[in-house]
């Protein structure tokens, strides 16, 4: 039986990575915390991205410098874009300024629960991949929403666990599992929600392919601590998947051998 | 002329995307445009003329989630 997992890889577009957490990058109380805490997480990609800013302010230019020297793969986003014109723009200017074709595709429909436009996420990520972008959907859980992004050129899809910043964790644990079970050869990366390292935990175990969070770590009281919570959370409930989890049943079973045990003979009052 | 610039009216000279952001000092780095919402591309920022009433957008490298 193989018992070394140190080989097993994550594999998005065609490229490896060791770690099986993504993190990002807002919300840290200062640059030097967050470029401690990727280090923690040992993430290999965070996400960023592409904001307004006065001339001469050099904030981004700061960013990125940062950003680089983390020798990290960096994702760009389209955060808090409501429409599919909006989000394809921002991918064009991403894919410019961080000279990489990958891009986490959000397209928010409501929000309240910044719930993504799965209507909307279809048509821009058919229109991205077509223009040769590796795109990464935030979708829901929903099984027809994921087979069109499939069907649209997605190689990744990103289920929510809950909504972006709520630190609720999996809010639909069945169908999260439905997910997981109708596309076993699709890389997936569950994505916002996750408030703490036990929510990763479980997602790991259920088998996806990775987990992705920002504020659960950028938020802690002590987010360098938090980060390495989540890398030890995530490589064991992965290792645990691997290591194939018993069956939960209904009733008690006994793990101490019945047989032998004193007073067996005993009838009961 | 007046046109919008990450959402704020402004009175500029610049006829050009590349003019412009000279005149408002953004430096020649990481930095993305837009115009009237289509991106507009860095080897293109020079021949792509600014008209009374634009929109345009210059975005950089910002922490996301």
């Amino acid at each position: 039986m193989e018992t070394d997992t140190r080989g097993d890889r994550l594999t998005l577009y065609g490229i490896e990575f060791s770690s099986r957490l993504l993190a990002g990058t807002a919300q840290y109380p200062s640059p030097a915390i967050l470029s401690r805490a990727i280090a923690a997480a040992k993430a290999e990609i965070v996400t960023v991205s592409l904001r307004r800013e006065s001339g001469g302010s050099r904030a981004g230019e700061r960013f990125w410098a940062l950003i680089r020297d983390l020798g990290v793969r960096v994702m760009p986003n389209t955060a808090g874009c409501r429409s599919v014109k909006e989000a394809i723009t921002t991918a064009q200017m991403a894919r410019e300024v961080f000279d990489t074709p990958w891009v986490k595709l959000e397209v928010i429909g409501e929000e309240d629960t910044l719930q993504p436009d799965v209507f909307g996420l279809v048509e821009a990520a058919s229109i991205l991949t077509r223009e040769g972008f590796q795109v990464f959907p935030y979708t829901t859980e929903d099984l027809v929403a994921a087979e069109r992004l499939l069907a649209a050129g997605c190689e990744v899809l990103m289920p929510w666990g809950s909504p972006i910043g709520s630190g609720r964790g999996l809010n639909n644990p069945y169908a999260l599992k439905s997910l997981r079970a109708h596309f076993p050869n699709v890389p997936l990366i569950v994505d916002a929600g996750i408030g703490a390292p036990s929510h990763a935990a479980a997602a790991m175990e259920m088998g996806f392919d990775a987990v992705l969070t920002n504020t659960a770590i950028a938020k802690a009281g002590d987010p360098v601590k938090m980060a390495r919570a989540f890398a030890l959370a995530v490589e064991a409930g992965r290792i645990g998947f691997l290591a194939d989890l018993m069956q939960a049943r209904d009733m008690a079973a006994p793990s101490t051998p019945v047989i032998g045990r004193a007073f067996s003979d005993l009838a009961r009052a | 002329m007046r046109i919008h610039v990450n959402g704020k009216a402004l009175d500029v000279a610049a006829a050009t995307l590349a003019a412009l952001l000279r005149e408002l000092h953004y430096e020649d780095g990481a930095i993305a445009t837009a115009l009237n919402q289509n991106f507009v591309r860095k080897a293109d920022r020079g021949r792509t003329p600014l008209k009374e009433g634009d929109a345009v957008e210059i975005l950089v490298p910002r922490q996301g989630g």
